[in-house]
């Protein structure tokens, strides 16, 4: 008798559990979650990906743990590798920066961000053209006739990194005003802005949460910003003036749009309810007042895309990088 | 005064007995955290950032930087007991306070380390309270150039420094720069000596060769010695704290001087490692034990230590108020600040008085705790050395396996270990010193980054290193340290010819 209670205990606790399974989405982690950054403690990507681990585990919106590991040796080169080669393990998510498409076309290691399964784009980094505020520099063209009756060369431009983003927009820039910088790659962009500060460079073009600490402390002063259309956020920070005071880059006449990518990738072979469960998780990271406020303390551009359409934006980015690196010949020897 | 009104403010934060009851936990997770090799405040800082978000974040800040000061502290501990660096920044604090446990004062070592850190520690805070603002601009005549000149006096104030001929030494300072040069080159974007192995990407971190080097070589040393484990004999209660104590004051000069090299190094910034090399190659040179040193002088330990947390607590203040990281763990730390939603920068000090205050208070109050904490637990780390080398040896083994392996959760660099172990080994068979090739590690492409920055802002002319005279008085002193022996030999030469 007592058996076949226990046989029909059994039995509803393996119904209840099926049907419970059945309800709720498909697949869930059953493992501790690794959030890969490919780049060094304390940069963009870095502060980014620890802000959502913090709203993860804050608001408990994953019953596993998610942990951020940091894979910067190559470029970034070690943590998209790392993705690259692990298969179809659904633990493994990797926040990139523009080094998705730099770091393998710079150094030539093989690979591609084919290579990996598109979660989804977070939000866009704007970039906005700095300089010291100590100079008589108040527009653009104030700063593009100085570079132009400087010697070619004697116009230091500060920056992140050797052939990447800050790097290329500095090409770009010699491009479109026929100047020539001599640039200098320094290893992160809170030292680039202080580099700026202490007048070893003659300008920058840091993230706004990289310098935004010392336009506020009235030592730097933005020109413009490299993205089609104004930013939104209307604090005032400094003088009286906002983020959404800063004229673009076109309407100054430079003719430069350059936007970079946080955005999530996963393991190559995850099947879609794996995709599909980060894209509703970071929907609801989303959702939070505290990602609403690292947003606006960065001044970050918040589209959000997933699925094809942020796959199809991947493709456009690699090829204008593929474009824009041939040019200034940044490829490496094949 | 107004300074003064609050830091008081800050006292009171900073006491609350939930500020208190943080501070206390990150003291002893620090400790843990640093005497684990290869683990390192900055991983442990960045670990546990996720746990303070629900905090408000002055607690959260003291119990980082609370972590920050134990790992500085715990950092010493392997380093003297098992020739183990816990951190960069205690290499130099294997050189004595190693050989002073094998003579049977672990004891003394670990109090003058402790002790010293927290003199450090209380110079730099002070340092902090005070002219704050003033060093804050100095930070900012720091670029390429100058940061070159000060890693070229790190070098040069150590070269020659040991008994073995100079040609042994820069040897090992050569094959430490081409370690260095492995992996990205951060100037041109591309990837050097990898030779198509991803696993070299990252290069040879120093933590890898550390452990390698003076963990495993010592154990293979001790291992042809026969098992013998010289450390026994080490007195085991609290009263060598007192006695240990009373012998600090005599070397006053020698902790000043490690001050200031520290806080220096630490606003500038260079950090808490180069500050070490830094202080014990100079403590040697004009130190009147100078020629004792690397034999178990307590003075070795004084020097290095003192430089490390001066230029630990140093780091923070660029942090502050530039948002500039004076060290990895600045940078973590840095990252936090932004998430509570607090911008470092210049405006911190004026915008969030509560919060900067109460973490200066902490500074004063974290340290005393976790002094205390680490003295009285002096008895129990020396007792460590009791225990039969056969039992403690595999323990070790295993210890920096872990460490090895936490630096990048990569197999591959607990091989690396082994080798080495082997090669750390090899060369002090051969009478090879291994501080020169450990330094080369650590600021080769910190040196030869700010080398080529600087050159290509001056177009190629070298003439940037004395273009100012901040710059060219750190070049002048770093070239008089590097012929210091030659000088003095010269001087001595001639100064017979001169009274006949």
């Amino acid at each position: 008798m007592k058996h076949s209670v226990l046989h029909t205990a059994l039995a509803a606790i393996a119904i209840f559990g099926a049907g419970n399974m059945a309800a709720s989405a498909a697949w869930e982690p059953v493992r501790p979650v690794e959030f890969i950054v490919p780049a060094g403690t304390g940069g963009g990507a870095d502060q980014m990906a620890r802000t959502i681990q913090g709203i993860v585990t804050k608001h408990s919106l994953m019953k596993q743990p998610m942990v951020v590991i940091n894979k910067s040796g190559g470029a970034g080169g070690e943590g998209f590798l790392d993705v690259k080669g692990s298969g179809n393990n659904p633990h493994k998510i990797i926040i990139t920066l523009s080094n998705l498409f730099t770091t393998p076309l710079a150094t030539g290691i093989p690979f591609n961000w084919k290579d990996m399964t598109p979660v989804a784009m977070l939000a866009l980094d704007e970039f906005v053209l700095w300089v010291n505020a100590e100079k008589p520099y108040t527009t653009v063209k104030d700063y593009v006739d100085a570079v132009k009756q400087a010697p070619a060369g004697g116009m230091k431009m500060g920056g992140t990194g050797s052939k990447q983003e800050d790097q290329i927009i500095t090409v770009a820039l010699e491009k479109a005003t026929g100047t020539k910088f001599t640039y200098i790659p320094y290893k992160g962009g809170g030292e680039v802005a202080v580099q700026l500060v202490g007048n070893h460079v003659d300008s920058t073009v840091n993230n706004p949460i990289e310098a935004v600490a010392q336009w506020r402390g009235g030592k730097l002063r933005p020109l413009c910003v490299f993205d089609a259309k104004q930013m939104t956020y209307d604090e005032v920070v400094a003088d009286g003036k906002g983020w959404k005071d800063i004229p673009t880059c076109k309407s100054q006449g430079l003719d430069i749009e350059y936007l970079m990518l946080r955005g999530i990738f996963m393991s190559p072979k995850a099947t879609k309810d794996q995709v599909e469960y980060y894209v509703e998780l970071f929907k609801k990271v989303r959702a939070t007042p505290e990602w609403q406020d690292f947003m606006k303390s960065g001044a970050f551009n918040t589209t959000f895309l997933t699925g094809a359409d942020y796959a199809k934006w991947v493709e456009t980015e690699e090829k204008r990088h593929e474009a824009l690196m041939k040019e200034a010949g940044f490829l490496a020897a094949p | 005064m107004e300074e003064l009104v609050n830091l008081f403010h800050g006292f009171a934060v900073a006491l609350q007995p939930f500020n208190i009851m943080v501070m206390i936990l990150g003291i002893v997770l620090g400790v843990i955290i640093g005497v684990l090799p290869g683990l390192g405040g900055a991983n442990g800082v960045a670990i546990l950032l996720p746990l303070t978000f629900s905090m408000p974040p002055t607690s959260a800040i003291i119990m980082l930087s609370c972590i920050y000061w134990g790992a500085l502290f715990g950092g010493a501990i392997t380093s003297i007991l098992f020739n183990i660096p816990g951190e960069p920044w205690s290499v130099a604090t294997t050189f004595d306070g190693y050989p002073m446990a094998q003579k049977g004062k672990a004891g003394e070592a670990l109090t003058a380390a402790f002790t010293s850190s927290f003199v450090g520690a209380l110079f730099a805070v002070v340092m902090i309270t005070l002219v704050a603002p003033l060093v804050a601009s100095f930070a900012l005549r720091f670029g390429p150039a100058e940061k070159f000149a000060v890693y070229f006096l790190a070098f040069c104030s150590f070269v020659g420094l040991s008994k073995e001929p100079p040609f042994k030494t820069i040897a090992a300072m050569m094959i430490g720069f081409a370690l260095a040069a492995v992996g990205l080159d951060s100037i041109t974007g591309q990837l050097r000596l990898t030779f198509g192995s991803t696993e070299l990407l990252n290069g040879f971190d120093f933590l890898i060769a550390v452990i390698g080097l003076f963990g495993i070589g010592e154990i293979l040393l001790t291992m042809e010695e026969g098992l013998a484990f010289r450390g026994g004999k080490a007195k085991i209660d609290l009263r060598v704290v007192l006695q240990t104590w009373k012998e600090m004051p005599k070397y006053w000069v020698t902790s000043l001087r490690s001050c200031l090299i520290g806080c220096w190094m630490g606003v500038t910034p260079a950090g808490a490692t180069p500050a070490s090399f830094m202080s014990y190659g100079i403590a040697k040179r004009v130190s009147k034990n100078g020629k004792n040193f690397g034999k178990g002088e307590i003075e070795g330990v004084v020097a290095p230590e003192t430089a490390a947390h001066a230029a630990g607590t140093a780091a923070l203040l660029p942090m502050l108020s530039l948002g500039v990281p004076g060290s990895p763990t600045a940078a973590v730390l840095l990252g936090g600040l932004l998430i509570w939603g607090l911008q470092p920068g210049p405006m911190l000090f004026v915008e969030q008085k509560e919060f900067v205050w109460g973490l200066i208070a902490s500074m004063y109050l974290g340290n005393l705790v976790g002094l205390i904490v680490v003295l009285t637990c002096v008895p129990i780390f020396a007792a460590i050395l009791r225990v039969p080398f056969s039992i403690i040896a595999p323990l070790i083994l295993v210890l920096c396996a872990i460490g090895a392996y936490s630096v990048h959760s990569s197999t591959f660099d607990v091989v690396l270990m082994l080798v080495f172990g082997v090669v750390g080994y090899l060369l002090k068979k051969c009478n090879y010193p291994l501080a020169p090739l450990v330094l080369a590690i650590v600021l080769g492409d910190k040196a030869e980054e700010a080398f080529r920055q600087s050159l290509l802002g001056s177009q190629g002319s070298l003439g940037v290193f004395f273009s100012n005279s901040l710059v060219g008085t750190i070049m002048v002193l770093g070239l008089i340290a590097l012929f210091w022996s030659a000088i003095q030999e010269g001087y001595s030469r001639l100064r017979p010819h001169s009274v006949a």
